[in-house]
């Protein structure tokens, strides 16, 4: 970016740009510093900042978790023993009641989804501006801090929940089972073509699903701060109606902050309780 | 890139975000957790107290059973001793009794045998009267004679 002022569209472009790695049009490898170079590089590129940031924060999720364990005493809790203690226990209560199987994977899987996923929500709360000028002052032209922003990272989660969901269904019913739940109901075996055809949207609505509500969300809530930090950002010289605009836009940001609060916990929660759900269906014989 | 001051109202917006959080979202959660950590404390506490009750209450029904134990076999003893008492007692009444009829027996005897004596004397003596009367042909006067009869009666 060079440093002519910004128009609000490419303030905007700039801020739902990732960090991309991959195939340069001049043939060597590197990363694009421009939204046309990210594009051209087509299926086989890294968004490295969703990479980086997501790993760091399952990392972190997992350093504490950890930490925890390696030190936890059997009697009255400290302060972050108590704190992970209660999360599990949340987790645990909202897999019980809706997990009715048998499988000691879900709880922990469940456990690690909401973390993971509420903590790359959570990026969502720093003002947007403050990482994307910290990278471009360090040298790196985009960085979207926010993982679940990243349509890649939300379908990546949901596919590995689905593999998990065709996983289970196999191992609970065998093949033949799960062959014979997607085409012989719910219009019995005359019907099996359409019978397929449902099952298989529904089959395969739930990942989408997944990972389309949780990017929708998160792209929804980052859209709606660039556009609330646009408003300080047509500041041209001191007037009654700048003043105005640069005052709603703490106040707006700070009330959608409040409100993101919320939704990123919200999201993450839905993300856990439908992956138990999808798993708890896998694992029933009908449904 | 631009720098403006947006930054600085996204600034001022973080602040009092932080400070929102800090007064209504922290606050609730610490609250939370220290009400759970306390709960947590409480119940262990309970259950301490809960086991040293237990621990006292057995100690102090060990202590009863022993004290019954001892009791009923004192009791037994003393019931024991008490037969005893009650056999010897019977004993020593049968042989005082024993010892009444045995002496009561004798000197009934005794009685029997100086009356039967106390017979045979003035049977004799009414022998050797009418003896004597046929010996010296005359009736003697039984009460002029009597103190001589009586001295012949008690020689005899």
């Amino acid at each position: 970016m060079s440093t002519e002022v910004q128009t609000s569209a490419e303030y905007i472009h700039h801020h739902l740009q990732n960090l991309t790695y991959g195939h340069l049009p001049d043939g060597t490898w590197g990363v694009a510093h421009t939204s046309e170079e990210a594009k051209a590089m087509g299926f086989w590129a890294l968004n490295l900042d969703t990479f980086f940031m997501s790993l760091l924060l399952g990392a972190a999720f997992l350093f504490l978790f950890r930490m925890v364990a390696k030190s936890i005493v059997a009697g009255t809790p400290g302060g972050l023993q108590n704190f992970c203690e209660w999360a599990i226990e949340f987790v645990d209560t909202s897999v019980r009641g809706s997990f009715s199987a048998k499988n000691n994977m879900i709880a922990p899987l469940a456990l690690t989804i909401f973390f993971w996923v509420f903590s790359m929500n959570l990026m969502d709360l720093i003002p947007i501006d403050y990482v994307p000028h910290l990278m471009g002052a360090l040298g790196v032209p985009f960085f979207k801090v926010v993982p679940s922003t990243d349509p890649n990272a939300t379908f990546g989660m949901a596919i590995g929940v689905f593999l998990l969901v065709l996983y289970y269904s196999i191992k609970m019913k065998g093949l033949g089972g799960f062959m014979g739940e997607l085409t012989l109901q719910p219009f019995g075996k005359w019907g099996m073509p359409i019978n397929l055809l449902l099952e298989g949207v529904n089959l395969i609505a739930k990942p989408i699903s997944l990972a389309l509500r949780l990017f929708g969300n998160m792209y929804a809530g980052e859209m709606i701060f660039i556009l609330i930090a646009l408003m300080g950002g047509a500041w041209a010289g001191f007037s009654v109606g700048n003043a105005t605009l640069y005052g709603s836009q703490v106040l707006l940001s700070l009330g959608w902050a409040i409100f993101h609060i919320l939704i990123v916990t919200l999201q993450a929660f839905i993300f856990m309780t439908l992956t138990v759900v999808y798993l708890d269906m896998a694992h029933q014989e009908h449904h | 890139m631009n720098i403006n001051a947006t930054l600085l109202a996204q600034t001022i917006m973080f602040a009092l975000f932080v400070w929102f959080c800090m007064k209504f979202v922290w606050t609730p959660i610490i609250g939370a957790l220290e009400a759970r950590k306390k709960q947590i404390a409480d119940g262990l506490a309970d259950a301490e107290r809960a086991k040293q009750d237990l621990e006292l209450a057995s100690k102090r029904s060990a202590e009863i059973l022993r004290e019954a134990k001892e009791k009923a076999g004192e009791i037994v003893a003393n019931g024991e001793k008490r037969a005893s008492e009650i056999v010897e007692e019977a004993k020593g009444q049968a042989k005082v009794e024993g010892d009444r009829i045995i002496a009561g027996a004798k000197a009934e005897i005794d009685q029997e045998v100086f009356r039967a004596k106390e017979q045979l004397r003035t049977q004799v003596s009414a022998i050797a009267l009418a003896g004597a009367g046929k010996i010296l042909g005359r009736e003697i006067d039984a009460k002029a004679h009597n103190d001589l009869l009586d001295k012949l009666v008690a020689e005899i």
